[in-house]
């Protein structure tokens, strides 16, 4: 499992950017992540929690998208650490 | 006076302006209604040029049209069955990168696209530069840039769009290829896809969507009116493809 290895996208907290690796999931919810830009290789950058904690915004390629944790729970990649 | 009205589909990613540059071209004879049309509201508007009459729809803004959503459903339904004579991609031209998914997406669909590369006055102010010629060489397809807010580009367009309902553009959409695998399936499918739906449909965007294992294009593929799906078994609906 590669996925052991690498973070969750709803791990991430905000003010970190993190590069997508593999999404781990099928079917059309799939294919919608990967329409509103969370493909592989891609950066992300977490913007801010709503209050109750979900669902979280997220900066993918100049646009701003919220997802909750059953979708960014999905997403496995690694945190990059801000320099 | 019996003269042809060309309609022209408005398609795009959210917020690139795709309103903006439809209250330009409808203008101030726009007769303008919303109403609602399935779940979503869309407008349609009007306008004349060069003494031809186009009617203009604008879609809902969706970053895809695979129809996850309502508004993604109406715009996919729109540009396969309202076959339109012109289906304008507006862009946003600062983000490229996100904006040429649906762009491609469109491409599969039809050959009678003009991408608009909206927001150019940002794009400027960014500092980007856009090869416009390269990237229509790519596409296959007129690109046109355009400020729309400005008015900017709305001439050149208006005048590429006359000449493509005249037939004068030629256009030859790039084709994503897929991987072998994939490649293999729709080549399987596509001999069983135009006997089914011959040239109404582009048959192989529709062998892509069968391999997606999409149920709701079969849906509304079965509830055409005109449709020229031919009696007896339906293929279709035993091509599911979630094999791959």
């Amino acid at each position: 499992m590669i996925e052991a290895k690498l973070a969750r996208l709803s791990d991430a907290q905000p003010g970190e950017r993190f590069r997508i690796a593999t999404l781990n999931i099928e079917g059309t919810m799939k294919r919608r992540l990967l329409d509103l830009g969370f493909v592989p290789g891609s950066e992300i950058t977490v913007l801010q929690k709503s209050p109750l904690g979900d669902p979280t915004a997220y900066r993918v390629s100049h646009t701003t998208i919220a997802l909750r944790k059953e979708e960014s729970d999905h997403i496995y990649g690694e945190r990059i650490d801000n320099e | 006076m019996n003269k042809r009205e060309y309609t022209i589909a408005l398609a795009g990613n959210p917020n690139t302006g795709k309103s903006t540059l439809f209250n330009v071209l409808t203008g101030l004879r726009q007769h303008t209604g919303n109403w609602p049309g399935k779940t979503v509201i869309h407008a349609e508007g009007f306008f004349t040029y060069k003494n031809e009459e186009y009617r203009i729809i604008d879609l809902p803004g969706t970053y895809s049209l695979y129809s996850n959503s309502a508004d993604e459903e109406v715009a996919r339904d729109f540009i396969i069955f309202g076959k339109p004579d012109v289906t304008l991609v507006v862009l946003d031209a600062t983000a490229l990168e996100r904006n040429l998914n649906l762009a491609l997406q469109v491409l599969e669909m039809t050959d009678r696209v003009i991408v608009c590369l909206n927001l150019m006055d940002e794009a400027k102010k960014k500092g980007m530069v856009i090869d416009i010629d390269n990237l229509s060489k790519k596409l296959g397809v007129p690109v046109v840039p355009l400020a729309a807010r400005n008015k900017e580009g709305i001439e050149e367009l208006l005048e590429t769009i006359a000449r493509m309902v005249h037939g004068k553009i030629q256009t030859k959409p790039i084709v994503v290829s897929y991987s072998r695998a994939i490649e293999e399936k729709i080549a399987k499918l596509l001999p069983l896809v135009k006997e089914v739906v011959g040239e109404e449909y582009p048959a192989r965007w529709v062998a892509l969507r069968l391999l997606d294992g999409d149920t709701s294009l079969l849906h509304a593929l079965q509830h055409q009116p005109h449709h020229l799906l031919k009696g007896g078994p339906n293929y279709a609906c035993h091509c599911s493809a979630k094999s791959i």
